[in-house]
């Protein structure tokens, strides 16, 4: 037993306690919150301590061979730098959902099930992240796509069965998409682990096969995270989803299934060129603008949200796309903190409409002083998306508009800075409409929301408060391992070939 | 050669069907359609001149079998096509309790 | 129950059904039993195995199928189905990593060889089978609803 058998047990635990969960939560009193607590929090934990243990290992990477097979041919598990980041990011945004949940799915009737379907997606992003063989990142991809889309139906109105179909035909096409790109990568290169495809490909001459699987693979992730023009599910299912799912959907799965995949695909295995990080930079700015000024009109505090997701993912693309080193630190530390403060958005709404009974801002005022820790927490998160020092949005937006200025393109730095002022209007219009001025009278003796709602929240909104401190050099390695393995593009398959030959 | 192209005409018909249908089950069938036919094409890519089933037997000799990897890959698609549409099915089924009708055009309360 | 004329279809499909149900289950297991050896496994076989249930249904009507296999025994099964699976797989840390085949492997094309392979078509077997079922059975739930 080496230290890689940590790898599996992120998909091992949350795909037992997803069958445990359906197998005795029906029979045994709160079996399946005690098993949602224990799982989500060994998950965390595990996480944090395969940081560790990342730290002593050579070269930074682990790497796990399922049933003992050698990569070429069997399937592996790899765990480096980029990994491990996705990795606590998602398990940490997933615990302190759960804890959420425990309360906030009372108003739902069947408890075990929505515990399951949570449990299956975490394990599908999870799978997703340390996979290192392409098809198997489809059947994870797949497995959080199914759990998400009964999720979003999972309170069977008819807005939530209206979202949930949409989303699902739309996610549906796009994952023919991406299987159509990875039958064409393995007809090219006759092989399925990533690290072997990029050795064969970099061997390889073929002027339309690459950049045909590249749009294809643009069309498929870019559909799954929501970029502009394939954005058209995403404020729909967002927003009719439960909070708790809302918060995991918008902060970490179109992260998880759009961006990590896209990242992993486009500069560790094809190589990005020039002309891809283009598209990408061009696509980015789009979402950012799209989303904002679609953002500024809505009244549903959800919906809202659900296009400052679009405009926010923008901003991640936009600093991934730029290919410099301080252009993609800014990228990363930016899906870091904007899965924690939109989970933390989308949190709070949820304990509003806990609260009231409505996510309308015409009908909510006032909720700050009967609320006073939502509003408090809200107002955290708002200053983060809207990047206020000393928050940590401010830091993360003011390295990729840095990164743009040093690479010479002021019209994107101008776009970002223009989004960000769009973003802090659009938040002070939250702020006004639901927590500040005068209680309506029907709302006069609402309560706050349950302790375990509320400690989930603090924790993300301490979380945001001291983000920035990331950046310190004593704590950087965590940004800086995943930075080094994106810039080392397709010389990720040398490494990865020759942890596993040992 | 031929053969691809087909795969990739009724490709075009799933997407057709999923993208012009306006009722919801013709546009579960496109689905289902698109994702056969990428199930075709990837088991055409395994394809060899000349070559037999992969199936290993007592009394015989194998000497030029197709590639059993992507017949593999297809199964665990098919599984997941079973899903997804078990699912939207199940969905539409709610749907037309909730709406009344399959039409998508007259599904439209969400403001899109 | 079973010859009720209300429910189902007409006597002939009855008798029909009444004599190649079970086949058809046998068929099913033989496929999962046999997966390691010939086409077929733990998917296939499972659906051979839950479509003879659907035969059922469709012959008899929805009570006969349920009174065989309840709901709630089908999804419990699933579950168990699953879990089997993930032991199977979790076996291999025995000898030192996940999925590993830990039993002995047998020599070839005899019905107990292949070490885990057959214990893991065993319990996609069952989770398929019941749990295709119990899709089925679902949406005919959900249509009666209405």
């Amino acid at each position: 037993m080496n230290s890689a058998t940590i790898i599996p047990l992120f998909v091992i635990i949350p795909l037992a306690a997803a069958f445990l969960i359906s197998l005795v939560g029906k029979f045994i009193k709160r079996s399946s919150e005690t098993i949602i607590f224990i799982s989500s929090l060994a998950l965390l934990s595990f996480s944090l301590y395969a940081r560790f243990l990342l730290n002593s290992s050579a070269g930074k990477i682990m790497i796990y061979k399922i049933g003992g097979w050698t990569p070429p041919f069997g399937i592996c598990m790899v765990l480096d730098g980029l990994s491990c980041f996705m990795l606590i990011t998602v398990n940490l945004i997933a615990f302190f959902v759960a804890v959420y949940s425990l309360p906030y799915m009372e108003q739902y009737t069947d408890k075990p099930k929505f515990f399951t379907l949570f449990s299956l997606m975490v394990c599908g992003m999870n799978g997703l992240i340390i996979t290192g063989d392409l098809f198997n990142l489809f059947v994870f991809l797949e497995i959080a796509s199914i759990a998400s889309y009964a999720l979003v139906a999972f309170g069977t109105e008819a807005e939530e069965l209206e979202a949930s179909f949409k989303y699902a035909i739309m996610g549906s096409v796009a994952s023919t998409f991406i299987f159509i790109g990875i039958a064409f990568l393995y007809s090219f290169t006759s092989t399925l682990n990533m690290a072997d495809m990029a050795r064969v490909l970099s061997n390889k001459q073929n002027e339309w096969v690459i950049p045909f699987v590249g749009v294809l693979f643009l069309m498929g992730f870019g559909l799954k995270s929501a970029l502009v023009p394939f954005h058209a599910w995403l404020p729909d299912a967002h927003p009719s989803a439960p909070a708790s799912i809302s918060a995991m959907l918008s902060g970490v799965l179109i992260k998880t299934l759009g961006i990590y995949s896209l990242i992993r695909i486009f500069f560790n295995i094809i190589g990005a060129t020039q002309g891809y990080l283009t598209v990408l930079m061009f696509l980015g700015a789009i979402s950012m603008i799209v989303g904002v000024v679609l953002a500024l009109s809505q009244w549903d505090l959800k919906r809202l949200l659900a296009y400052h997701s679009i405009s926010q993912i923008g901003y991640v693309i936009l600093g991934i796309g730029l290919g410099t080193p301080l252009g993609i630190l800014g990228g990363l530390f930016h899906l870091f903190n904007h899965s924690v403060f939109k989970s933390l958005l989308f949190l709070n709404s949820g304990a509003v409409d806990y609260a009231t009974g409505t996510r309308d801002l015409k009908e909510t005022g006032g909720l700050g002083k009967l609320m006073p820790v939502t509003a408090k927490t809200n107002l955290v998160a708002s200053m983060s998306i809207a990047g206020i020092p000393p928050f940590n949005g401010f830091f993360s937006k003011a390295i990729i508009i840095i990164a743009c200025l040093q690479k010479g393109n002021f019209g994107y730095a101008i776009c970002a800075v223009i989004g960000s002022i769009l973003t802090l209007a659009s938040f002070m219009k939250v702020q006004k409409f639901a927590f500040l001025g005068e209680i309506k009278d029907k709302f006069k003796n609402i309560k706050e929301a349950p302790f375990a709602m509320l400690f989930s929240m603090v924790c993300l909104a301490i979380i945001c408060i001291f983000g920035g401190l990331l950046l310190i050099p004593s704590l950087r390695f965590f940004l800086d391992d995943a930075v080094a393995v994106i810039l080392k593009g397709t010389g990720y398959a040398g490494v990865v070939l020759e942890a596993a030959a040992k | 050669m031929i053969l691809y192209f087909l795969c990739l005409i009724l490709f075009c018909v799933g997407l057709y069907g999923v993208l012009r249908k306006r009722n919801i089950v013709k546009m579960i069938i496109g689905l289902g359609i698109m994702e056969y036919a990428m199930n075709l094409f990837f088991v055409l890519m395994g394809y060899r001149f000349h070559g037999r089933a992969p199936i290993d037997a007592k009394d015989q000799n194998i000497l030029n079998m197709v590639d059993p990897l992507p017949q593999a890959l297809v199964l665990t698609s098919i599984v997941i096509g079973l899903g997804v549409t078990a699912l939207v099915i199940s969905i539409a089924i709610r749907i037309y309790e909730k709406y009344g009708t399959f039409d998508i055009t007259k599904i439209k309360r969400l403001k899109g | 129950m079973i010859n009720n004329p209300e429910t189902g279809m007409t006597l002939i499909v009855k008798t029909i059904t009444r004599l190649t149900v079970g086949l058809i289950l046998l068929f099913g297991i033989y496929i999962i039993l046999h997966g390691h050896l010939s086409p077929g496994g733990g998917f296939a076989g499972g659906v051979i195995v839950a479509l003879s249930f659907v035969h059922l249904m469709l012959a008899f009507g929805k009570d006969v199928a349920v009174s065989r296999v309840s709901k709630n025994l089908a999804s419990n099964l699933e579950s168990i189905g699953a879990m089997m699976f993930l032991l199977v797989a979790l076996l291999g840390f025995l000898r030192g990593s996940f999925f590993l085949n830990i039993l002995a492997k047998g020599s070839p094309f005899n019905l107990f060889s292949a070490g885990t392979i057959p214990l893991s078509n065993i319990a996609i077997g069952i989770k398929v089978g019941v749990g295709l079922f119990a899709i089925f059975l679902a949406l005919v739930v959900l249509e009666r609803s209405k």
